[in-house]
C-alpha cells in the first residue's frame, strides 16, 4: 500500500494554511518588530537591536514589576486550582449525594467567558455596596470589609481568587476522571492491610494520580503564564501598576502605540512559554501513544 | 462505629453543598438583582426583589446592541466551528495514518500552539494585509486557526485508536483515499468531531481579546464586547448590569447543559488516558 496516495499529506493543507497564516506568522513578524522602533507616531521601522530588551529587563523597574506578577499569578492559582480541585474531587467520589449536580454546578464557571465572571465579581467586590462588603457588615464582621479590587494589598489576591474560583471545577472535572481510573482493589486491599484514609491518599491516591497533576500542572502553568482577560476586566492592571501582567502590558503598550516594545513584551512570553511547551509536547506525546 | 460513619456522610454532604453554594451564589445575586428596581439594586444583596421587574432585560436588549451581537457571536462561532471540524478531521486522518516524517513533524508544529500566545500586534498587521481587519470572514478564518491545535490533538488520538484493518478491507474493495475518509472515518469520528464543534463554539463565543485588538466597529462587536461596553457605560445600574449579564450567560449555559457530556468528555481527553 502506498500510504502517500492512499493518506495524501495535503489533505492537511487547510489546517496547515490557516496555521501558518493567522499563528505562525504573527508569531514570526513579531520578533521582527520586537528588534524595532515601530510606533504609531512614526511610519518608518528602524531596527534598533536589542533596546526594548534592555529596557523591560534593565532599564524600567515596572516591566520586571509584570513579569513578577505573571509568575506569582501563574504561581499561586496553579497551587490553589490543583489543591482545590483534588480536594473536591475526592469530597465529590466519596458517596455523596447528588454527586453529579455537584460536579455541573462547580465546573459551571468554566464555560462562562472571564468577561462575565469578571463583571460578576466587580459588582459583588464593590468596596461600598457590593455583596461581599454588604454580606460582611450585617455579619458584624465590618472589620473584615476591604477594597478588594482597588487596595493595593488586596487587587492581585482577589485576582487569584476569582480566577481560582473559575477554573478550579476543570481541574476537579480532570481528578475525578482520574480517580475513577484507579483500580478499587488498591484500596481494599490496603484496608485489610490496616492503612487509613491519611495513608491511603498518600500511598496509593496521589502517586496513582501523578499523571493527571503534571497534566493539571501543564494545563494551569500555561493559562496562568498567559492571563488577560481576568486581570483586564477586573482591575485593567490597577490600582496603578500593581496587578499588571506581561499580557495587560502587551495591551497597553499597543493603545498607546508602542508596537515595537509590545511586541517585544509578547516575545518574552513567546520565549518563556517555548521552552515550557518543548517540556509540554514530550509529556503530550508520551500520552497520545498508548 | 456505624453513628461515626453516618456522622461522616452527613458531614461530606453538607461540605459538598457548602462548596456548591460558593458557585452559586454569586450567580443567584446577579440573577435577583436583575429583576429589581434601579433604587433597590443598589446595593448588592441576596433578596427577593419587591416586584419583579422585567423591563431591565427589554432596556437591556435595546440599549446594549444586544440583538447584533448576537448574531455575530452567532455568526463566528457557528461558522468558524464547522470550518475548524472540516479541516481538523481530514488533517487528523491523514496525519495520523500516514507514518512519514514529515507527517509527524507537521503534528508537532501544529499542536505547539496548544501552548504557544498569540501576539496579537502583529496579527493585525497580518489581518490588514489581507484586508480582514473588522470583517466576519477575517474573524471567522482567525477563530478557526485558533482552535486548530487543540482540536487537532483531541482528534488525532481518537483516529489513532481506529485499527488500521478497516482502512485496508476498504481498499481492497476499491476504495481511494478520499471515499475511505468520507465513508469510513468520517462516521466513526462524528462523536469527537461533535466534541470538537461544542468546546470551540464555547470558546469563540467565550472570545475577548482577540475582538478587543480586531474589531473596532460596533456592528461588529460579539456579545462579550458589547458586554463589556455597556458595563463602562451603565456601572452605576446593577439591575440593567445584572440582566445584561443574565442574557449573555444564557446562549452558553444551555450549550453546556445540551453538550454536557461532549465538553467534559474532550477535556479530559488526553489528560487521563495513557
Amino acid at each position: 500500500m502506498n500510504v502517500n496516495k492512499i493518506y495524501p499529506w495535503y489533505f492537511s493543507s487547510g489546517a496547515i494554511v490557516l496555521y501558518l497564516l493567522f499563528i505562525v506568522a504573527p508569531a514570526l513578524l513579531g520578533i521582527y518588530y520586537s528588534f524595532t522602533d515601530w510606533n504609531s507616531y512614526s511610519s518608518e521601522k528602524n531596527f534598533i537591536g536589542l533596546e526594548h530588551f534592555r529596557t523591560i529587563l534593565a532599564g524600567d523597574p515596572t516591566y520586571l514589576l509584570f513579569i513578577k506578577n505573571t509568575v506569582l499569578f501563574t504561581l499561586i492559582t496553579s497551587i490553589a486550582k490543583t489543591v482545590l480541585g483534588l480536594f473536591l474531587a475526592l469530597l465529590l467520589v466519596s458517596g455523596v449525594k447528588a454527586a453529579n449536580l455537584h460536579r455541573m454546578i462547580i465546573f459551571s464557571p468554566q464555560v462562562l467567558s472571564f468577561l462575565i465572571v469578571g463583571l460578576v465579581f466587580k459588582s459583588l467586590l464593590d468596596p461600598n455596596n457590593g455583596f461581599v462588603n454588604v454580606t460582611l457588615r450585617s455579619l458584624g464582621l465590618d472589620v473584615l470589609a476591604q477594597n478588594w479590587l482597588g487596595s493595593l494589598t488586596w487587587a492581585m489576591p482577589s485576582i487569584m481568587a476569582v480566577d481560582t474560583w473559575k477554573g478550579m471545577g476543570y481541574i476537579m472535572v480532570l481528578f475525578i476522571a482520574g480517580l475513577l481510573a484507579i483500580p478499587r482493589d488498591y484500596y481494599e486491599a490496603a484496608s485489610i492491610d490496616g492503612a487509613g484514609f491519611w495513608q491511603k491518599l498518600f500511598r496509593i491516591t496521589i502517586p496513582m494520580l501523578m499523571p493527571t497533576i503534571t497534566i493539571a500542572t501543564v494545563l494551569n502553568i500555561t493559562y496562568g503564564l498567559r492571563v488577560f482577560d481576568a486581570v483586564y476586566v477586573l482591575t485593567n492592571g490597577g490600582p496603578g501598576n500593581a496587578t499588571d501582567v506581561i499580557n495587560t502590558a502587551v495591551y497597553s503598550s499597543f493603545a498607546k502605540g508602542y508596537w515595537g516594545l509590545g511586541s517585544a513584551l509578547s516575545t518574552i512570553l513567546f520565549v518563556i512559554m517555548a521552552i515550557i511547551s518543548f517540556f509540554i509536547i514530550r509529556l503530550m506525546n508520551r500520552k497520545v501513544e498508548y | 462505629m456505624r453513628v461515626k460513619k453516618r456522622l461522616v456522610s452527613i458531614g461530606l454532604n453538607v461540605l459538598a453543598w457548602l462548596l456548591s453554594l460558593v458557585v452559586l451564589i454569586p450567580f443567584a445575586v446577579i440573577v435577583l438583582n436583575s429583576f429589581k428596581s434601579d433604587a433597590e439594586a443598589k446595593v448588592l444583596k441576596l433578596t427577593l426583589p419587591e416586584k419583579f421587574i422585567f423591563e431591565n432585560y427589554k432596556i437591556v436588549y435595546e440599549q446594549g446592541h444586544l440583538g447584533g451581537s448576537f448574531f455575530n457571536s452567532l455568526l463566528h462561532s457557528t461558522a468558524s466551528s464547522l470550518l475548524l471540524v472540516f479541516v481538523v478531521a481530514f488533517s487528523a486522518f491523514t496525519l495520523s495514518r500516514n507514518y512519514s516524517k514529515l507527517s509527524k513533524f507537521l503534528y508537532f508544529f501544529l499542536i505547539l500552539g496548544i501552548t504557544l500566545p498569540l501576539n496579537y500586534i502583529p496579527l493585525m498587521e497580518v489581518m490588514k494585509s489581507l484586508g480582514m481587519i473588522n470583517s466576519h470572514v477575517g474573524m471567522i478564518l482567525l477563530y478557526t486557526a485558533m482552535g486548530i491545535p487543540i482540536s487537532l490533538f483531541i482528534t488525532y488520538a481518537f483516529v489513532s485508536n481506529i485499527p488500521k484493518e478497516l482502512d485496508e478491507a476498504a481498499i481492497m474493495d476499491g476504495c481511494n483515499g478520499i471515499k475511505l475518509f468520507l465513508r469510513i472515518i468520517v462516521p466513526l469520528l462524528t462523536s469527537v468531531l461533535v466534541t470538537v464543534f461544542v468546546l470551540n463554539f464555547l470558546s469563540v463565543w467565550n472570545e475577548f481579546t482577540a475582538p478587543l485588538y480586531m474589531l473596532n466597529t460596533v456592528e461588529m462587536w460579539p456579545m462579550t464586547l458589547a458586554v463589556y461596553n455597556f458595563f463602562g457605560q451603565f456601572s452605576a445600574q446593577w439591575n440593567l448590569v445584572s440582566a445584561d449579564i443574565v442574557l449573555t450567560s444564557l446562549p452558553v449555559l444551555i450549550v453546556f447543559l445540551i453538550g454536557q457530556k461532549y465538553i467534559v468528555g474532550g477535556l479530559t481527553s488526553g489528560a487521563v488516558k495513557g
